[in-house]
């Protein structure tokens, strides 16, 4: 963990109440999978988000408005400076995936897809990537999963863009994956959980104290003893997740 | 040159900068960001006699400067603690610490003081009669002086390292605890654990927290326990280590100056991981700045 301070280089709408703000600092602690938390002016914890991309001193975050948090920044301004909590938590294992991983992402759990989408190819695996959104106007990155050389499949729950339904209506036909990649809403991930046929990684969300393992506020049971989503986690793999 | 050391119980320390139990873990978090020791001492996660999980999750929640935990005593027992997080402990942090033990009744807590007594790395123990967060125990123990007094009684008949009683502030009367653990034994007061708090998400209409509600901390907190150890310090002899909302050196002059001996920063620690190491470096500076040669000097000067 590192604590820095990053300059706003933009911050902009993507899709429907979702923004794509890009940090200028020194990233060299940050791996796909994890997230940071940021110092808002005005409110007293932290906000977490996980990174989309890095790219040199180049932080991508994306995050939906959805409290005082994540409304203060979708009207902070390029310039302004950030003091950011970086390298927090455990990351994607990148090592266990085999050929042909399958990424699933639900909402704001596309962002972390993102980055590891990124890494996964650069590796010379053949990606799926599977995006799902309640709608048409929330959809966001499905363009820029493609530029990366992924295949790419878009669910909307009210069937205004690609597949009608859940990631889970566009996964049930596919046989050809060999590792799961996960993040989103819970009930998503439990629903990936219970169809995929291969091993996985799961990225959790929970309301956070610190985001660095000191006051215990984000623990969950595994199968493998109590971790801290924010330490141990957010990614738990579907072996020692308890369901 | 200032003088930061204070003494608690016949311990000096070198400032009086203690982070609280559970927002400091067992100090190797810390230690990876910087060097612990600089710290006066800390206080150690909440430790019971057997394992807990703690309350379901969510834990925590938000307030105007401020914030809700209900973690609910996760720990992993008083065995494991010594066999697993004290050495592992010891390797980053070379003072005596704070113990801060935690229990559900009396017997509980004379069993987990009688362990870590033996401890060589611990300084003193800090009984927590206060935890807001447990059903059973914990703070229930802490409202009736009567029973504060027999726990007091109890915990020293089995120990030998000074024992600090940890009060909970939702209370009518906490001179009269504070009053009773004194004539029961204990050699400090830690003053003092949260205030009960709720949130009620307008979303789901429902309480953020699972547990309902939880232990309110924060600088939102620090004017009601600076109340607290202000009116403790009139009533008592025994030293007193201010708690609540503690987040820069002229809070922690603040809290001496109504009559504490030494501080313990919590919730500051969650926000700024460098919260303590900030405030031990500011403080000479703020102490010149008011004028400031030796810090004992000033305890209790606002009375």
């Amino acid at each position: 963990m590192k604590q820095l301070i990053f300059t706003i280089n933009s911050n902009v709408k993507i899709a429907k109440d979702v923004y794509k703000m890009v940090l200028c600092g020194d990233c060299t602690d940050i791996k796909c999978g994890q997230f940071v938390n940021i110092q808002i002016d005005g409110l007293y914890l932290r906000r977490p988000i996980s990174v989309c991309e890095v790219e040199g001193e180049e932080l991508t975050l994306i995050y939906k408005v959805v409290g005082k948090g994540t409304e203060a920044m979708s009207r902070m301004l390029k310039g302004c400076e950030l003091d950011v909590l970086t390298g927090l938590g455990n990351g994607y294992d990148l090592t266990v995936c085999g050929e042909k991983p399958l990424l699933i992402g639900g909402g704001v759990g596309v962002p972390p897809m993102y980055e590891l989408c990124k890494q996964l190819v650069k590796e010379g695996k053949s990606v799926s990537v599977i995006l799902g959104f309640n709608k048409a106007e929330e959809v966001f990155y499905s363009e820029e999963f493609k530029a990366l050389g992924a295949q790419v499949f878009v669910a909307t729950a009210d069937g205004s863009m690609g597949t009608k339904g859940f990631v889970t209506d566009v996964m049930k036909d596919m046989t050809d994956y060999t590792y799961v990649y996960t993040c989103g809403p819970e009930p998503m991930l439990k629903a990936v959980y219970n169809m995929s046929t291969t091993s996985g990684q799961f990225s959790f969300e929970e309301r956070m104290g610190c985001g660095f393992g000191a006051c215990m506020g984000c623990s969950c049971k595994t199968k493998y003893g109590n971790k801290r989503i924010c330490k141990e986690g957010p990614v738990l793999t579907k072996e020692e997740i308890i369901w | 040159m200032v003088n930061t050391k204070v003494t608690l119980s016949g311990l000096t320390l070198d400032n009086p900068i203690i982070p609280a139990s559970g927002t400091f873990g067992y100090g190797y978090e810390f230690a990876e960001l910087y060097d612990i020791n600089i710290l006066g001492s800390f206080s150690f996660k909440g430790t019971t006699l057997e394992p807990r999980f703690g309350n379901p999750t969510p834990r925590i929640a938000e307030t105007p400067m401020g914030m809700i935990n209900a973690v609910g005593l996760q720990n992993p027992g008083i065995d494991k603690v010594i066999s697993e997080e004290l050495p592992k402990m010891r390797q980053v942090f070379h003072k005596p610490v704070v113990a801060n033990i935690s229990g559900f009744c009396i017997e509980e807590y004379v069993k987990c003081c009688e362990k870590i007594d033996k401890e060589d790395c611990v300084g003193i123990i800090e009984v927590n009669i206060s935890c807001p967060n447990v059903h059973g125990g914990g703070m229930a123990l802490g409202t009736d002086p009567q029973m504060a007094a027999e726990i007091t009684r109890a915990v020293k008949a089995v120990t030998t390292k000074p024992v600090y009683i940890k009060l909970t502030p939702n209370v009518t009367n906490i001179v009269s605890i504070a009053k009773a653990v004194e004539e029961a034994g204990a050699d400090g007061i830690s003053l003092c654990n949260t205030f009960l708090g709720m949130r009620i998400n307008l979303k789901t209409r429902k309480p953020i927290i699972a547990n309902k509600m939880g232990g309110f901390s924060g600088p939102a907190v620090f004017p009601q326990a600076l109340r607290l150890v202000y009116l403790v310090y009139e009533a008592v002899s025994i030293p007193i280590i201010g708690i609540g909302g503690v987040s820069s050196a002229e809070d922690v002059i603040e809290m001496m100056l109504a009559g504490a001996t030494a501080v313990q920063v919590g919730a500051a620690n969650l926000v700024d991981p460098f919260a303590c190491k900030k405030i031990i470096e500011e403080l000479p500076a703020v102490m010149e700045k008011y004028g400031i040669t030796d810090l004992k000097e000033i305890i209790g000067g606002a009375h």
